[in-house]
């Protein structure tokens, strides 16, 4: 199994903190990880990115050019990174706030507004985040759903431990959404 | 210990700690600010000193002291903070104490980026710095390693009272991989240096001192320095050698542009191409045996780096240009893809490995 993903939005939705989770889950179930992000003079607004990878055998370049996988947050991030998925590549889209489609016809695409959905189900939208991530568990099973519940702990600091549930909430929600 | 997962930067930070760093003086650059961020949380917390000098020259200069008087101790930068350093890494060379000096090195020159670079390839292995010194360099490639080699690091500082310089870039420095610790070394229970500045009460002053106004014992302190350089090539080259066996085209490269190249090899194998990947890790001495024993069979050798062309000198000396060297090198903060590398290695192997 090898699974490169690239993770994109704007600064403040979470795209780290998302690879961060893809990547620790991995590291529970004793996969070989990797995870880099993008830097620069970006901050919360402005773009950010980060790249994972997921593999059975060790990493040989943390640096990914043609993504298994890419989760898109906010429109400039399909613009900058939709060409390069590989050919028949999963785009998981956060169509609350991407309203174009993309141009690809070679991808599977999942079009979820998890800004509206985590508002309207959760009163939370920090939570969107997670049910894309719940929605790339359930169509690749790269990792588990228990994995990456277990790697909440890891990823959140100690005093947002208590969002715990909340965000397993939004996990599960992206889960059921992708299943149907 | 079980596995963590760890930026670069911070990794370095508790491998010094687990190594028996215990003073780190530094000043903060992207992309290694997460280093002394690390330390300066964490060597108050186990009795060491960190110190936010004013400047990366105060800051090597603190270093001199803290190594004069036996300690181990650490500093880091990025580029164009170590630029600034050199003048202590000469003197520290000169005086023949024992330092660990990290460049997680972004693109140049100048102030260049903040995006990784690999261009102070020859600052590191050359001297850098004035007088004829050099620096041990080790190069990992990723986060365990980097780990690994602190340890060594600090060993080989000891071992040859010369400081050693991990150099990494920002690549290694900002991504995350699973890694393990080793124990932690005691400082108290480390071989002890008699030739330490550290109170001279019924014993004759040890003097620390870069300065030989008597030319002749400069000479004889330099042959002294030379014959520590030679020794280290005897006894302390390291690399990795990936699928060179029976490699026509054998990729060089260290460092993050190693981790590419792995991957370029990779896809290239499954296109049914014999590539291979020599990796140096030890810069300086440069494993010159061991890349010739890589290359022995191979039509071509390609190098990889993120600078205009500075391994590449290094490889085609070592390989005394025997065989066609060819250069693949991105800059300025700009990092090789895989594809690149790929349908270069392509390119060469259809040309059949003729001219360089």
């Amino acid at each position: 199994m090898l699974q490169e993903i690239i993770l994109a939005g704007f600064g403040g939705q979470g795209v780290m903190s998302m690879g961060q989770l893809l990547a620790y889950a991995g590291m529970e179930e004793n996969k070989q990880v990797s995870w880099i992000p993008s830097y620069g003079p970006e901050m919360r607004g402005g773009t950010a990115n980060c790249s994972v990878t997921l593999s059975d055998t060790p990493v040989s370049s943390p640096l990914i050019d043609e993504p298994d996988t890419l989760f898109v947050l906010n429109r400039p991030s399909l613009e900058k990174f939709e060409g390069n998925v590989k050919p028949g590549g999963l785009l998981l889209l956060n169509s609350s706030l991407v309203k174009v489609e993309p141009q690809r016809t070679d991808l599977r695409v999942l079009k979820l507004p998890v800004d509206n959905l985590a508002q309207e189900k959760f009163g939370n939208s920090r939570v969107a985040n997670m049910i894309l991530v719940g929605a790339f568990v359930a169509i690749t099973g790269a990792v588990s759903l228990d994995s990456v519940v277990g790697a909440l702990k890891k990823v959140l600091p100690e005093h947002r431990h208590k969002l715990i549930p909340l965000n397993r909430q939004a996990l599960e929600l992206g889960v059921e959404l992708a299943q149907s | 210990m079980a596995k963590v997962l760890m930026k670069g930067n911070e990794a370095l930070g508790e491998a010094a700690i687990r190594a028996g760093c215990r003073f780190f003086f530094g000043y903060p650059i992207t992309p290694q600010s997460e280093l002394p961020h690390y330390l300066a949380k964490r060597l108050p917390e186990i009795g060491g000193v960190f110190l936010q000098a004013e400047s990366e020259v105060a800051a090597i200069n603190m270093v001199y002291g803290a190594a004069g008087a036996g300690a181990r101790v650490m500093t880091s930068s990025s580029s164009p903070g170590v630029s600034l350093k050199m003048e202590g890494i000469s003197y520290i060379a000169g005086a023949e104490l024992p330092c660990v000096i990290v460049n997680m090195q972004r693109g140049g020159p100048g102030l260049g980026s903040i995006q990784p670079g690999q261009s102070d390839y020859f600052q590191a292995v050359k001297g850098g710095g004035h007088g004829d010194y050099r620096l041990l360099v080790l190069a990992p490639a990723s986060i365990q390693e980097m780990v690994d080699l602190m340890g060594l690091a600090f060993a080989l500082a000891d071992k040859y009272r010369n400081p050693v310089m991990i150099l990494g870039d920002g690549t290694l420095g900002q991504m995350m991989e699973p890694v393990e610790f080793p124990e932690m070394i005691d400082p108290d229970k480390l071989p002890s240096k008699p030739w330490a500045a550290r109170g001279a009460k019924g014993r004759e002053p040890n003097i620390i001192n870069s300065l030989y106004l008597n030319p002749l014992e400069l000479e004889e302190h330099n042959l002294k320095l030379q014959a520590k350089y030679a020794q280290m090539a005897e006894e302390e080259t390291r690399s990795e050698s990936y699928y060179t066996d029976d490699a026509e085209i054998v990729l060089v490269g260290y460092g993050s542009s190693a981790r590419v190249c792995k991957a370029a090899v990779d896809q290239a194998r499954q296109q049914g191409i014999k590539a291979g990947l020599f990796r140096p890790i030890t810069l300086f001495p440069f494993p010159k045996a061991e890349i010739q024993a890589a290359c022995r069979q191979a039509k071509s050798v390609l190098t990889v780096e993120m600078s205009m062309g500075q391994l590449v000198e290094d490889v085609r000396y070592n390989l005394e240009f025997k065989v066609p060297v060819h250069f693949y090198g991105r800059a300025g903060g700009m990092v090789p893809t895989t594809r690149a590398v790929v349908s270069k290695i392509t390119e060469l192997v259809q040309e059949g490995g003729r001219s360089a």
